[in-house]
C-alpha cells in the first residue's frame, strides 16, 4: 500500500545537536551522530529515512530552522516506484 | 516496495514542505543549543515572510540574548537600550503609522528594567506588536534571577530559591496588561512542541494582522526554556516548563477584541 | 516671510519647531520648561503640519522615542530641564553612538539633585563632557536671546543631520520664560516619507527594500576591534566638527584690556558689565560662545595674547572656566565668578568680582 513519503535535510554545519527534532518526530527517524560536525555538536541525521513521512514535527521545533522538509504524495509514489 | 525510493526520487518528485524563510537570514543564532529564542525569531518572520510585509516593517530589539535579533531577523531593526523597546517602538511608530513595527523582548527587558514602558505603551494602545519571550531568568548575564522567577526557583541570585518573603513574587505581565484597554490581543503561548509552534506563529500572524487593522497593541508572550539558565539539556528543560512554568503561566488567549 | 512676536523663550522654541517642519516632540512636564510642551499641544501642530507631539510616561522614555522617530530619519526633538536631562543620559549616549540625529533641549534649574526650579548654568560639564556614558559628543548651542531659542531649532536639526549627531540647545531657566520680540521663520513642508526615504535612505531604519541591504540602527559591538573602530570613527567625525563649526560672538574685544567669557543669561549680564566697566575706564571686552562644545578656543587663545586678565562669568561654581584654561595655555591669569542655586549674578557683583579678582591683585 502506496504511502506519503518524507524525507529531510539537515544543514549539518550548523545544527547545534539539541536533540529537540529527536523528541519531536512521531516516528523515530531522527538521531543525533556519534560524529561531531565542525563546531563539536553531535548533528542530527536520519537513522529511518524510510518511515518519514514529511511531517514537518521536527523542522516546527528547530530553533536553528537548519532542517528542510521533502513531501511525496502516495499517487507520485506509485509513480516514482514505477 | 516503498523501499526502493530513495532520498533523492523524493526530493525530486515531492514537494517542498519546509524549508527556513528568507526573512531568516544565514548567520548561524548566537542562541545555546535548544534554546526557544530560535524558533520565536523563525515564526515571527515567517509570518512577516507569508504577510509580505518585508519592506515595511521594523523591528526593536531588547537587551538580553536576544540582543542581536538584527543579525538574524532579515528585515530593518533598531537595537533599543535595556527595557526601552516599547519606548522606541512608541517613537518610530508615531512617525510611520502605516508601517508595522515590533518588539522582540526578554522578561528581563520587559518586565522590570522596562515595567513603565511596557505598560504606558499598552495603555496608550501603540498600534504595535510585543513579543515577550518569558524564561524565568535573566540568560544574558549568566542566569540571574527575574521579575517572572518562579517561587522557589535557583538562580544565580537566589542561590537557594526564590524566597517571595525577601525577593518578591514572580510577576504576570501578561494578565496585567491585558486589564488595560490599550491592549487588542493578549495571549500566552510557548514554542516547545509542534502543535504549541504553530498555535504559536497562529497568533503572532494574528497581532500583526491586528496591527494592519489599526486596532491597538497586541501582546505576545511566549513561555520559553533557557536551558543553560536553568542548567539542564534542551529536552529536559522543556519538561520542566511544562510541569512548572506552564501551572503558573497558563498557556491560552487571555483578551481577544 | 518672517513673522514677529511677542513669545516666551520657550514658547519660541515650540513654535520655531513646528515651522522648521519637525515631524515628532517626545516629552515629559518640567519646570522651568514645561511651555514647550504646553505650546505644542495648544496649537495642534498634528492639524498645522502633521507633527507629532506625545507626552511620555518619563524622560526616559521620552529619549528613547526620540530615539525609535530619529532612526527612521525623521526629525525629532525633546525638551527637558537638569533632572530630566539626567534621565535621559542613557538615551543620549545611545543616540550619539548609534550616530542619530536629533535635538535635546535642556532649559537649565540650579542643582544638584531636586535642586530648584530658577535658572542656573551647572549642567555645563553634563552637556559638553558627556553626561552619560562613553566616549562621545554633543554639539551644544547657547542662545542667549528668545530670538536664539527659535533660531537654534533649525539650526540645531542642521547640524545634527549633517554630522548625524544629536544637538542640544543649553538655555536656562531665565531665557526660557523671558518674553521678547521674536522673528518666527516662514512655515516649511515637513518631508514626505519619500523625500526621507531619498535623504536618508543608506541609513535610515524604515523598512528593508529589497534593492538594499539591511538597515540596523545599533550602538552595539560586541568585538572589541569593532567598537574600538566605530570610537574612532567618531573621533574622527568629532574632530571635523570642531574644526568647522566653532560659532560665538565678540562684543568689544578689539580693544579689551580684560576679558569676560560667558554663555546664555550670564552673557546677557556680562553685555552690561562691559558697558558698565567703559564707563569707569576700564576697557572690558566680552566673548559670547554660541557653541559650547566646540568650544571656542582659538579665539579665546588668540585674546589671551592681548588681555591682562580673564573672567569665566557662570550661574555655576566653575565649570566653563576649565574649558577657558585650557584655551588660554597658562598666558593670563584666568578666574571664576558665579552665583549658583538659581540665583542670578548682578552686572555690579561681576564688575566688583573683575576688579577685585583680576585688577587688585595684578
Ligand atoms: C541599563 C542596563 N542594566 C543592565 C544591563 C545588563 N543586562 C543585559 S541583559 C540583562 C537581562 C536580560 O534578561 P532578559 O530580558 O530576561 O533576556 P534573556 O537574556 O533571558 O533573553 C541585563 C540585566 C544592561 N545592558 N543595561
Ligand atoms: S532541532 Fe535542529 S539544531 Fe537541534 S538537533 Fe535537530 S536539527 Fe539540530
Ligand atoms: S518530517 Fe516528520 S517524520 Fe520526517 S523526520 Fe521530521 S518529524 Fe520525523
Ligand atoms: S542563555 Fe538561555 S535564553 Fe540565552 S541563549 Fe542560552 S538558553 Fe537561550
Amino acid at each position: 500500500m502506496a504511502k506519503v513519503r518524507g524525507t529531510i535535510i539537515v544543514d549539518v554545519e550548523k545544527c547545534k545537536g539539541c536533540d529537540l527534532c529527536v523528541v519531536a518526530c512521531p516516528t523515530n527517524v531522527i538521531r543525533l551522530a556519534p560524529d561531531v560536525n565542525g563546531k563539536g555538536y553531535h548533528y542530527a541525521y536520519m537513522e529511518n529515512p524510510e518511515a518519514c513521512t514529511g511531517c514537518v514535527n521536527c523542522a516546527m521545533v528547530c530553533p536553528d530552522s537548519v532542517i528542510t522538509v521533502y513531501r511525496l504524495k502516495p499517487s507520485k509514489t506509485e509513480a516514482a516506484t514505477a | 516496495m516503498e523501499d526502493t525510493i530513495t532520498t533523492q526520487d523524493i526530493i525530486k518528485n515531492g514537494e517542498l514542505v519546509f524549508e527556513k524563510t528568507s526573512c531568516l537570514t544565514d548567520n548561524v543564532l548566537s542562541y545555546c543549543p535548544g534554546c526557544g529564542h530560535g524558533v520565536a525569531h523563525r515564526i515571527t518572520m515567517e509570518v512577516i515572510d507569508e504577510m509580505g510585509i518585508q519592506s515595511e516593517t521594523i523591528g526593536i530589539a531588547p537587551v538580553g540574548c536576544s540582543v542581536l535579533a538584527y543579525d538574524f531577523m532579515n528585515i530593518d531593526m533598531q537595537g533599543a537600550a535595556h527595557g526601552r523597546a516599547p519606548a522606541v517602538a512608541t517613537g518610530i511608530k508615531r512617525v510611520y503609522p502605516e508601517k508595522y513595527v515590533f518588539t522582540y523582548q526578554g522578561d528581563g527587558d520587559l518586565a522590570a528594567i522596562g515595567t513603565a514602558e511596557t505598560i504606558h505603551a499598552c495603555n496608550r494602545g501603540e498600534n504595535i506588536v510585543i513579543i515577550f519571550i518569558n524564561n524565568g531568568i535573566y540568560g544574558m548575564t549568566g542566569g540571574q534571577m527575574a521579575p517572572t522567577t518562579l517561587e522557589g526557583m535557583q538562580t544565580s541570585t537566589s542561590p537557594f530559591g526564590r524566597d517571595v518573603e525577601r525577593m518578591g513574587h514572580p510577576l504576570k505581565m501578561t494578565e496585567l496588561v491585558a486589564t488595560l484597554p490599550g491592549t487588542c490581543f493578549v495571549t500566552r503561548q510557548a514554542v516547545h512542541t509542534p502543535s504549541a509552534v504553530r498555535k504559536a506563529k497562529k497568533a503572532i500572524r494574528k497581532a500583526f494582522e491586528n496591527q494592519k487593522e489599526n486596532k491597538g497593541l497586541s501582546f505576545i508572550e511566549i513561555v520559553s526554556n533557557c536551558n543553560s539558565g536553568w542548567k539542564m539539556t534542551p529536552v529536559k528543560s522543556n519538561q520542566w516548563m511544562e510541569e512548572h512554568m506552564f501551572p503558573f503561566y497558563p498557556l491560552g488567549d487571555i483578551k481577544d477584541v | 516671510m518672517k513673522e514677529l512676536r511677542l513669545m516666551k523663550g520657550n514658547e519660541a522654541i515650540a513654535e520655531a519647531a513646528i515651522r522648521c517642519g519637525v515631524d515628532a516632540y517626545y516629552g515629559y512636564p518640567i519646570t522651568p520648561q514645561s511651555e514647550v510642551m504646553e505650546y505644542l499641544m495648544s496649537e495642534e501642530p498634528h492639524k498645522r503640519t502633521g507633527m507629532v507631539v506625545l507626552q511620555a510616561e518619563s524622560e526616559v522614555a521620552s529619549i528613547n522615542m526620540v530615539y525609535g522617530a530619529a532612526s527612521g530619519g525623521k526629525l525629532a526633538m525633546t525638551s527637558s530641564s537638569s533632572p530630566g536631562i539626567s534621565l535621559m543620559s542613557e538615551g543620549i549616549s545611545y543616540i550619539a553612538g548609534a550616530e542619530l540625529p536629533c535635538l535635546v533641549v535642556n532649559v537649565q534649574r540650579g542643582g544638584p539633585g531636586l535642586g530648584t526650579i530658577q535658572p542656573g548654568q551647572a549642567d555645563y560639564f553634563q552637556s559638553t563632557k558627556g553626561g552619560g556614558h562613553g566616549d562621545y559628543r554633543l554639539i551644544v548651542l547657547a542662545p542667549a536671546s528668545v530670538q536664539e531659542m527659535a533660531d537654534f531649532v533649525e539650526l540645531s536639526f542642521e547640524l545634527a543631520f549633517k554630522y548625524r549627531n544629536p544637538a542640544m540647545i543649553l538655555s536656562d531657566g531665565a531665557i526660557g520664560q523671558m518674553m521678547e520680540k521674536v522673528y518666527l521663520p516662514a512655515q516649511k513642508e515637513r518631508l514626505s516619507n519619500e523625500e526621507v526615504e531619498k535623504r536618508h535612505g543608506s541609513w535610515a531604519s524604515i523598512g528593508k527594500k529589497p534593492n538594499r541591504e539591511r538597515n540596523i540602527i545599533t550602538s552595539l559591538a560586541l568585538q572589541s576591534e569593532v567598537q574600538e573602530k566605530h570610537n574612532f570613527k567618531l573621533q574622527a567625525k568629532y574632530k571635523q566638527i570642531e574644526e568647522t563649526e566653532v560659532r560665538y560672538e565678540e562684543l568689544n574685544c578689539e580693544d579689551a584690556e580684560y576679558l569676560l567669557v560667558a554663555y546664555g543669561t550670564s552673557a546677557r549680564i556680562c553685555q552690561k558689565v562691559v558697558q558698565l566697566g567703559r564707563e569707569k575706564g576700564i576697557k572690558i571686552g566680552l566673548l559670547r560662545p554660541i557653541t559650547l562644545w566646540p568650544f571656542p578656543s582659538q579665539i579665546i587663545n588668540k585674546l589671551a595674547n592681548q588681555v591682562k586678565g580673564i573672567l569665566s562669568v557662570e550661574m555655576s561654581a566653575g565649570q566653563m572656566i576649565e574649558d577657558v584654561k585650557l584655551a588660554v595655555e597658562g598666558k593670563v591669569k584666568v578666574m571664576h565668578y558665579g552665583r549658583f542655586g538659581g540665583m542670578i549674578p548682578a552686572p555690579d557683583e561681576v564688575l566688583n568680582a573683575l576688579e577685585e579678582k583680576l585688577i587688585k591683585n595684578n
